[in-house]
């Protein structure tokens, strides 16, 4: 066990996830890098082009935004999402999609089964409010945001994070209204790849928590994978 | 009264809260959905994060004792009063494809200012006069709306959650922009566009009324505490002359 808090395992009363494997081969792949833990990233992906982001070691949160690469005014929007698929978790066949109505991407396979897209991502303040005053020094993700999209020189920034999606990261909610921050369902490996459906900027941070569960404690890398479309 | 005013059905509204002002929204007819989203006024790049909101108070919804956060780890307002119950955040607004689709074209042409407005593009218009725009927009509050989710994530429009007169009391911890649309809530299974009036009131708060060491929202979870000292320290930077409560 690589993590050293305690941890406690319940028995999971949740529905079984349906589990989709990727035929791709990662030797045809265009792209492929290992992201290490805290790390932000980000890239265009063009239309048809598939993306993976593999769990390495188990239970990482990858928090993502996707944004369309040709105006960024049009960006990922959890809510549309959930409504749009009547559903909280994403999995395969979720559309990710814009506030516009519209899908940049399509979820085609998953091994791990529940993302979630409620949890937001950790900052500076927020990790002081729900940890302690002191904990503003550590790192997280908004700063690798920031910093991403700082690089990146075209304009955005903080006005460009709305509430974003947390690939392999369990915040069960229950039907009384009550949300947590659960162990991981995810295990070392285990991946989730979608479908460009338009032109995407996609933006990552590959979350620095460790005040919570949702890293296990343990902050790990990720590996991501770009495939050309079929022809 | 600082102000009253009625919202009609499909209306939008934007205005400034001061420090210590409370706003009363009343669901007149019991099937109001008020959708709104809370901007710091002094610069609105400081906006409301469901997903801190939910985070910090380990929740999925709304009612009194609870607060609403900024994405700077502060208060915007809290919610002092709540005769409904229950207020959603998670299942976000509609739009005009989302308007079509139920209650048909309901353009101006036809129905002149009985139009059918949809919160999305109110939420661009209000925006619109604050210099804001749709990098603006995050997933915002839906007050007398509940939407469940069972164990397996499935999202269900939740009927009758409110009823006449409902109210909320929302008190504003830091100078908030607050921009509302009395719109109906894209699952609102109801197949006619009807939303009714929203009544709207501003007051200041009563010494009781102000957020002391033992009051609710404050006190209802540790996390709440850091948010208000955050906030209260906020306050001391940009307004040094005003008092705890707000005073000049």
């Amino acid at each position: 066990m690589r993590h050293s808090s305690p941890r406690i395992t319940l028995p999971v009363p949740i529905t079984p996830f349906v589990l989709k494997e990727s035929a791709l081969a990662p030797w045809r792949a265009i792209h492929d890098e290992v992201l290490p833990a805290g790390r932000g990233w980000s890239r265009e992906l063009a239309r048809g082009q598939i993306f993976r982001i593999v769990d390495l070691e188990g239970n990482q949160a990858v928090d993502t935004l996707f944004f369309n690469a040709r105006n960024p005014d049009e960006r990922y929007s959890a809510t549309d999402t959930i409504r749009a698929q009547g559903n909280l978790y994403l999995t395969t066949g979720t559309r990710l999609m814009s506030g516009e109505g519209r899908p940049l991407l399509t979820i085609v396979a998953d091994t791990c089964g529940r993302h979630d897209t409620l949890g937001g991502a950790c900052s500076a303040e927020s990790n002081q409010v729900r940890y302690a005053l002191d904990k503003k020094y550590m790192h997280n993700c908004r700063d690798s945001f920031l910093l991403e999209l700082g690089r990146l020189g075209r304009g955005m920034g903080k006005r460009d994070l709305p509430s974003n999606i947390n690939f392999f990261m369990n915040v069960p909610v229950t039907a009384e209204g009550g949300l947590s921050f659960a162990d991981g369902v995810s295990a070392p490996g285990r991946y989730v790849e979608m479908r460009a459906e338009m032109d995407v900027l996609a933006l990552i941070s590959n979350c620095p928590q460790l005040n919570n569960p949702c890293n296990a404690y343990n902050p790990t890398p990720v590996r991501l994978l770009i495939w050309d479309a079929a022809p | 009264m600082i102000l009253e005013e009625t919202l009609r059905g499909g209306q939008a509204w934007s205005r400034r809260l001061a420090r210590g002002q409370i706003l009363r929204v009343t669901d007149t007819a019991g099937t109001a959905c008020l959708s709104a989203l809370f901007y710091n006024a002094r610069e609105p790049l400081e906006r409301y994060n469901m997903a801190d909101t939910l985070k910090a108070q380990y929740t999925a919804f709304l009612t009194a004792g609870r607060v609403l956060y900024s994405d700077m780890g502060r208060v915007l307002v809290s919610l002092i009063a709540d005769s409904c119950g229950w207020h959603d955040t998670i299942s976000g607004c509609g739009d005009a494809a989302a308007s079509e689709a139920r209650y048909g074209q309901g353009g101006y042409q036809e129905l002149r200012n009985d139009f059918h407005r949809n919160a999305r593009d109110n939420f661009l218009v209000e925006l619109g006069k604050w210099g804001l725009g749709k990098r603006d927009l995050v997933p915002n509050v839906n007050f007398f709306v509940r939407v469940s989710a069972d164990d397996s994530g499935r999202i269900a429009w939740v009927p009758d959650n409110s009823r006449p007169g409902a109210f909320v009391d929302l008190r504003a911890e830091m100078d908030t922009l607050v921009v509302l649309s009395n719109t109906p809530h894209p699952l609102d299974p109801a197949p006619a566009y009807g939303p009714p009036p929203v009544e709207l009131s501003i007051r200041v708060a009563a010494p009781i009324e102000r957020p002391g060491p033992d009051d609710r929202c404050r006190t209802s979870r540790p996390e709440n505490a850091r948010g208000f000292a955050l906030t209260e320290a906020y306050a001391a930077e940009v307004e040094p002359r005003r008092d705890s409560a707000g005073t000049p």
